[in-house]
Order: C-alpha cells, then structure tokens, then sequence
C-alpha cells in the first residue's frame, strides 16, 4: 500500500525584513513514503537546516503545508506542536545530542519517560534497541566518556525508540571521523530496512548521502535536482551523486 | 566605542541580572533605611530618656553598619564574579578579536560605574520612601505619639550611604580588573564546554557520614535545650556551635549522595517524566556547592533566631512591666550609717544625719508634699545581719553550689524583712500573702536561676539565725514575689521572717512603695516631673535617697527593648538578602549551562509546561534544601534564646515567631520568584 507519511507542499521561509529579505526556502514541494530514506543535499546557507526546523516545527514556515501522515502541522499551535515533536519525531542533529548529566541509559528512557511510558517497558525497549545499534557498552557512560560515534548512536537510539513516524537527522555524522561515519550509516541502513524506519537525513558529504534510497539536492532554497538509487549499488549511486554535486558548482565540502 | 559597548551590555544585564539589581537596590535601600533614623526621628515627641536610647541606638546602628558594608561587600563581589564567570564566552570573543585586556578591563570598570550610579540612585530613592514607614515604626515601639507627619529626607544618611557604596564598588572594579588580568584566553573560550563531571559517591561512606553528621547534631541540640545548665561558662556554647556548623556541612555532603541514590534504585519513580533530569540537575550542583549551601543554611539559621528573638523583646518587655512594675514609684534610701561606715566612705554628717531619718521626713526636707502627690503608701524596711549571709541560708548544699557556680557571691549579707510589712508590700501588688508561726522563715524570690539553688537548701530544712534565735523553713521552696519595682525578674532572695525576729539594731535599708495621686496619664507625667527636679534641691546632697519610678524604668526597658528589636532587624535582614542572593545568584548562573539542555527537551517534544515543572522543582529544591535544615535548627536555637533572654520574662514568641516568617517568605520567597522568573527567561531565549 502506498502512503505519504510526509508530504511538503509549496512551503517558502522568508528571514528578515522588507529592506533585506532571505529567501532560504522558495516553493520547495516532495513527499516522502513510508519506510524511505531520504537524503537532502547542497551547500552550506541552501536552506537544509531550515527545510528541516520547518518539518520539525521548531521553525514556521512563512507560507506552504507540511503533511504528516495527513496532518497539517504548520497548523499546530503551543503544546500540540511539543506533543507532536514528542509523538512523531525523532531527532539526531549534529551535535548538542545528549543532555551531559545523564547516562546514555537515562538518555533514551528519557524520550520515552516524558511519553509517560511505564519502567518495566523502558528498560526492555532500551535493551533491544541498544543491542541493534551495539551500543549495550556505552549504556552506564556518560556522553562525555563516550566517543563521537557512540554518542551518535546512542542520539539514534533515542530518536527511534519511541517509534517515530519520522526520523530527522541533521549532519548526522558532520563531527564524526570516516569509520564512525560508516559505522553510523550502517545503523540507519539498518534502521531503514529492518525495522522499516522513514529517515530523512541532511548532509553535505555525497558519501553520507549515499546510504539513502533517494536523493534531493537544493541550491538557493529550491529543489535543483533529485536522484533515485534503485537498483544501484552504493557505489554506483556515489557517482552519479558526485556527478549531480560537479554540476551542483564543486566540492560541498569545500563550500563549508 | 567601549562606551557604546558597556551601555548595551548593562541593557542587556537589565534583564539577564535583575536578582543583581534587586540586590544592590535592597542593600543600599536598607543601608539607608536604618541610617537615616536619627534622621527621622528628630521630630519625634518623645522624653528625654527616650531621646538619649535614640541617640545610643543610633550610634550602634552606625557601628552595625560597618559590618553590614563588610557582609554587603562580600555579597557584591562574589555576585560580580558570577556574572564575569557568566561571560567568559563574550570576553574570550573579544580578546580573539585583538581586543586588550585593558579594554576589557575598561568596558568591565564603566559597566560598574553605570551598575552604582543606577543603584545608588534607586536604592536612596526606595530608601527614602521606606524610612517615612520606618518613622511611623519608631513612634510606635518608642510608644511616641507622632504629632504630624512630615517627610524627612537625610542628608547625612544619604552622603554616609553613597560614600560607603562608591568605596564597596570601587573594591569591586579592582576585583574585576585583577580577575581580567589573571584569565587566559584559552580558559575563558573553553569554559562553556566543560561538562561537569557528575561524581557518586560511595552510598556506604554516605550513610555513615550521615549518621554521624545526625548524632553530632542531636548532641549540639540537647546540649543547647535539655542539657542547657551546663552551658554555665561562655566558651563552653562553642562546642554545639562548631559541632552544629561541621554537621551541617556533612548533613548536605552525605544527603547529596544518598538521596540520588535511593530515588535512583526506586526505578518507577527515577523515570517517570522529567525525574531523572531534575535529580540529576540538582544532585550535579549539590556535589559542587555543599560548601555554600552550608553557608547559605547556617546564615538563614542566624537570621530566623536573632529576627524571632529580637522582635519579642519588646513584647516580653512590655508585658513584664505590668506585672513587676504594679506602682508608680519606689523611694529607697541607705538608713542608720555607721559612724566607721561614714569614715570609710568620706560621708559628711549632714548625710549621716539624714540616714537616720525616715523617708518621708526627708522628702519633707527636699520639700516635697507627700500627702499632695503620693497615696497607697508602704513603707518597708530592710534588715541585715553580716552574720547571716548566702553561704549560711544555703547550709550544707553550700559546698556543692560552690562547685557547680563558683561566680556566685556567697559573703553577701542576706536581705531581710518582717512578714506583716511584706504582707502590706505583697496587698498592694495583688500578690499572695503570708503568715508565719514564731520558729519559721520564707524566702521570696523570683529570679529562676537563684530559686533552683534555694530551693535545694530548703528542702534539706536548712536554719537560720538571727538574734540568736533559731527559724525553720515554712515552705520547701521559694515563693513568688518581689518588693524592688523593676523591668526584669531579679528578685534572687528576700528571707521574710515573724515580725519579732528582728529589732531596729539590725536596719540596713528603707523604702517607702506608693501610687501618684492622678487618675490620668498628664496627672502622672507632672507628678513625674516634680520628682524628676527633686534632683535639682539644694538639700538633695545631703540624702542618699533613690527614686525609681514606674514611668523610668517603662521608658528604658521599652528602649532597650526597640534598640535590640532594630539592630536585630538591621542585621536579620541583611543576612536574609545575603543568602538568598548568593543562592539565586548560583542558580542563575547555572540557567546559562541549562539553556542547551532545555533546548535540546523541547526538540524533544517536552511540553512547555513540564519543562517550567521541572525548572521550577530544581529551583524550590535547591532554595527549601537549607530553608528545612536552618528552620530544624532554629527551633532548638529559639529555644536555647528564650533561656537567654528567660531574665526578660515572658517566653512567648508566636508573634514574632510568625513576623519572622513574614519576612522570610517576603524576602527568601521573593528571590525564589525573581530567580525562577529569571531562568525562565534565561531558558525561553534561543
Ligand atoms: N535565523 C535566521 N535569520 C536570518 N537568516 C537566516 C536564519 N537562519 C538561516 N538564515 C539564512 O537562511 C539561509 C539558509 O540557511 P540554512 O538553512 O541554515 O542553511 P544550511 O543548513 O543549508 O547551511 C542562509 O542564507 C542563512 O543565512
Ligand atoms: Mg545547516
């Protein structure tokens, strides 16, 4: 069966005022499926962060719809807008992940305590999700005893436990090092296929990207381009992104 | 430029450091406040031994005032030392972008300067409003009628205030001059990154300190309420004093540790909603602040007894003098001076002669008609036997008081009087009377401490001799009572013996006890008069007559009682704004550290509301923590006051009990509420 759970229709974002006006959305429009994962890339000040802080809520958009799973959220207001952050979403960002007076373990019962959800299904849900993201170690550490690719694990642990419809992940592996990106990347294939998680993810790094099933590029705050991998092999689908990024105007890396 | 920048910087701070602003305001307000009584007071209806406690009382509230500048100058430099913490970020931006430490230094001194003048300004203004409330203050518990209210501002109390705060912040600017010159710029971009390590603490080691720390306390306590007697030596209250502070300080050590720890092991609870975060936020800072939480609790413990205590000394007073002070006036002079007394002491016979006179044959000579001023007169006399003395009445329990108060005077001849005169005294005051069978003495007292020891050599039947004859006691304990008219309980002992007991060979002392003749309070202020200019007689030097009256000892006891009562509320206060200000000064520095982990429960769907629940819990925590603690250990130090003050009476304290706790949820709760306000906003602003 086929199903928008995220549906964005015609949003703009405009910053500033009448005299110096940023357009850093401009009538951007996609849909993503149910158990895709979809990456969005282009360079730095394109509009990524705030195409995401608008589906999160945590920005309105100035005009445009947001969709999920049917829902208007640009229509929430005041605590509707925290319960659905709290119900529907789950969040990995770049870094500030994990609150540094508690335990990883406290960390993820965390998204789940403020959902009221009982102790005794806490420490069950911990303790799988925990063995899928081999994070089972780092449970009793603090994040500041942890490396960074632990502690971005253990953000995604938090982010699906509570079973979001959607996962946000901002420059998810932007402070990690090559293997504890591949590490990372792997979990959220894992995620995606598995446990049929939706993700949809912001990078610049084409590698990064090409964990995805799709990919959306933006320039300027509009869509420039969009690829599918399909049948592709990761390889073969970080080509084809490299070539989209040479066309994109150079290295995204660089433009950082 | 650095102009420009300090000024946006203080507008900023507005804002940011309002408990800053609330504190320096206050200070300089209070400081002006009790400065400023003279000031006030000058106008005032009032005697002129009235007058002179209000000129003593002012002159110790000037000294007080020393030391509030000192505690007040603490406060502000451990306050601005926060707030430079607060901004080391924005000092590290500055030094990167080349900016001199001078510079900084300079920026830091204008903002200062700005910060005074602002508050000095305010803090006078606020000052001077208040101290109108503080006149009508003083009227009252110097039971003066203000005649017309006037507003009075004081110009002393005002160069006094601003030249004592300009020096607090002149101290301040250097502190922050010498602060600036110390960092390194590596410290102060690196500060906000470093995560504080959250240390357990071995429960075991936890409990035992506890335990220990309770002990100790309990020790302190029953030392300073049951076991109270044996405080007799002022260095001896050093020990529950030095034992209260260490198990203060290990009560929050140990309770830090344990109390993460049981909620932790009670998983139902520990994640249930936001639990688990506020727990760790407050057990985070009570690792690091146990020492000034200490302070904070110990402070608060001062204030709730000297607040309570002083403000029931002028009650205890006035109510005391109803009862001890039943008649207008007692006359007391020295009778029948022997001749080697005189040698000894260089009298002339004019005053031997008078001695030999009764009271109201000299009044005569000083002029004074006593049938025209005076009714319900007695006359008492005193006798004493120098063989009879203290050490005698206490027979054989002598040797054992010896040990246990040695500062007692034992030689002193013992006071003397016959029962049908007491009888007369006792009629007159509404107290009991008495009748005695030829053999049997009483002793009247009403002085607690003295009554205990009496007691003891009147239950072992202790006699006494007196001209040879031998009498037994009557009763096995003192009976309550007193002739000297007075503003306290000192009557330590008279013996009243049958009239025949004693003859005229034996009279040391006589007083003659009498109402004025008035029905209203003007009759008896002139008649008051008219013994007040009795000292300006030619004949006065000739009589060792002694007047006490009524109206004299009201005046002074209730200004002792007013001057006790102020400094009290002038130091009470000072404390109260000092802790709570520290406290919330700590707190709000840690919002800083908190507006990352707020942010970051909001992206995670937290509602607005639990998230206020959980900011407001970890900050009541943090101020009722020590609140609890000092409010324990003011009950046993109230109690321990009360015997203190047991010589002034009346042991009831519920009002001022509850004015103190007027002032409490005033002054801590309104820090409570500026602080959570404050953080809100801190953790609201992305
Ligand atoms: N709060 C803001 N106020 C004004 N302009 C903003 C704000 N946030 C982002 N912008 C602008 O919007 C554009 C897109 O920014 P952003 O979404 O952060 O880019 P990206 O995350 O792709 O690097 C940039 O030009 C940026 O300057
Ligand atoms: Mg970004």
């Amino acid at each position: 069966m086929y199903m928008n759970i995220l549906k964005i229709d015609k949003i703009e974002k405009y910053y500033g005022n009448k005299s110096s006006l940023t357009k850093a959305i401009d009538n951007i429009s996609f849909s993503v499926d149910k158990g895709e994962f979809v990456a969005i890339m282009g360079a730095s000040g394109s509009g990524k962060t705030t195409l995401l802080n608008s589906i999160s809520t945590i920005d309105k958009v100035t005009s445009g719809h947001i969709y999920v799973e049917g829902e208007d959220i640009t229509k929430l207001k005041g605590n509707e807008l925290n319960a659905f952050r709290r119900d529907k979403l789950g969040f990995i960002f770049q870094d500030f992940n994990l609150l540094d007076t508690l335990t990883a373990y406290e960390n993820i019962a965390l998204s789940l305590s403020i959902k009221n959800v009982n102790y005794k299904e806490i420490d069950e849900r911990i303790k799988k999700v925990a063995e899928e993201l081999s994070i089972k170690h780092v449970l009793k550490k603090y994040p500041y005893q942890m490396s960074g690719g632990e502690r971005q694990r253990v953000a995604a642990a938090r982010a699906i436990i509570t079973n979001p419809s959607i996962i946000l992940a901002d420059e998810p592996t932007g402070a990690l090092d090559s293997k504890s990106s591949k590490m990372l990347l792997e979990k959220f294939n894992y995620l995606n296929q598995e446990l049929d998680a939706t993700i949809l993810m912001v990078t610049h790094d084409a590698f990064t990207a090409s964990y995805a099933s799709r990919v959306i590029f933006i320039k300027d705050g509009k869509i420039f381009n969009e690829i599918i991998r399909g049948n592709d092999t990761r390889k073969a689908f970080f080509d084809k992104i490299i070539d989209v990024v040479t066309l994109l105007g150079g290295d995204l890396n660089d433009a950082l | 430029m650095l102009f420009k920048l300090s000024l946006k910087n203080i507008r900023k701070s507005f804002k940011d450091y309002a408990i800053y602003f609330f504190t320096l305001i206050l200070g300089v307000a209070i400081f002006y406040v009790f400065n400023a009584i003279e000031s006030q007071t000058v106008l005032l209806n009032v005697t002129a031994t009235t007058r002179d406690i209000i000129t003593l009382m002012t002159n110790m509230l000037s000294g007080v005032s020393v030391f509030v500048s000192l505690i007040l100058g603490f406060l502000i430099i451990y306050a601005s030392r926060f707030l430079i913490k607060r901004r080391n970020k924005e000092f590290g931006i500055y030094l990167t972008l080349g900016m001199s430490k001078r510079k900084i230094s300079t920026i830091l001194f204008i903002e200062t300067l700005f910060i005074g003048i602002i508050s000095l300004f305010v803090g006078i203004f606020i000052g001077a409003i208040l101290s109108q409330v503080m006149s009508l203050l003083v009227a009252n518990m110097f039971e003066a009628d203000m005649t017309k209210f006037t507003f009075i501002f004081s110009k002393s109390a005002c160069i006094k205030t601003l030249l004592y705060f300009s020096i607090m912040y002149l101290i301040v600017m250097i502190f922050n001059v010498i602060n600036i010159s110390r960092c390194k710029l590596i410290d102060l971009i690196n500060h906000s990154k470093k995560t504080e390590k959250v240390k357990l603490k071995n429960p075991i080691l936890c409990i035992i300190i506890f335990i220990i720390a309770i002990i100790m306390l309990v020790y302190a306590y029953y030392k300073v309420t049951i076991d109270v007697e044996s405080l007799s030596t002022p260095d001896k209250i050093f020990i529950p004093i030095i034992l209260g502070c260490i198990s203060t300080f290990l009560i929050f050590w140990s309770l830090s540790g344990l109390i993460l720890k049981i909620v932790k092991s009670i998983k139902g609870l520990y994640y249930r909603g936001l639990n688990s975060f506020i727990l760790k936020q407050i057990s985070s800072k009570i690792n690091t602040t146990v020492v000034s939480m200490t302070i904070i609790c110990l402070m608060l413990f001062v204030t709730i007894c000297v607040l309570s205590s002083s403000l029931s000394i002028k009650n205890s007073m006035s109510a005391n003098l109803e009862e001890l002070a039943p008649v207008d006036i007692a006359l007391t002079k020295t009778r029948n001076i022997t001749a080697e007394k005189a040698q000894e002491y260089g009298y002339n016979t004019a005053y031997i002669e008078d001695s030999f006179l009764p009271i109201t044959d000299s009044l005569s000579k000083l002029d004074f008609d006593v049938s025209k001023y005076l009714k319900d007169m007695v006359t008492v006399h005193y006798y004493v036997d120098e063989a009879l003395t203290v050490e005698k009445t206490l027979g054989s329990y002598y040797e054992e008081t010896k040990k246990t108060l040695p500062f007692l005077t034992y030689n002193m001849p013992e006071e003397i009087v016959t029962v049908s005169e007491y009888n007369e005294v006792a009629k007159l005051y509404g107290n009991e009377t008495f009748t005695l069978d030829e053999d049997e003495y009483i002793i009247i007292a009403d002085y607690d401490s003295m009554i205990e020891v009496r007691n003891e050599a009147l239950k072992r039947n202790t006699p006494i001799t007196l001209l040879g004859k031998t009498y037994y006691p009557k009763y096995s304990e003192c009976q309550n009572g007193f002739i000297a008219i007075s503003s306290n309980h000192i009557n330590a002992g008279i013996i009243i013996v049958p009239d025949s007991a004693v003859d005229d060979s034996l009279l040391e002392r006589e007083s003659l006890i009498a109402n004025y003749k008035a029905s209203d309070d003007t009759g008896r202020k002139n008649i008051e008069e008219v013994i007040i200019n009795l000292a300006n007689h030619p004949y006065i030097s000739s009589t060792n007559l002694e007047a006490s009256t009524k109206l004299s000892i009201y005046e002074s006891s209730v200004g002792l009682g007013a001057m006790v009562t102020f400094i009290g509320l002038y130091l009470g206060i000072i404390f109260l704004i000092s802790s709570a200000a520290i406290l919330a000064l700590k707190e709000l520095s840690e919002s800083t550290d908190n507006i990352d982990r707020y942010k970051m429960l909001r992206k995670l769907g937290v509602e607005e509301r639990m998230l206020n629940k959980a900011l407001f819990m970890q900050i009541f925590i943090f101020f009722i923590f020590p609140l609890i603690l000092a409010i324990i250990h003011s009950i046993f130090g109230i109690e321990f006051c009360k015997f203190i003050l047991e010589t002034f009476g009346d042991k009831e304290m519920t009002k001022s009990i509850t004015m103190t706790a007027i002032f409490l949820v005033v002054i801590y709760g309104g820090y409570f509420l500026i602080t959570y306000y404050s953080s809100k906003n801190i953790i609201r602003n992305r």
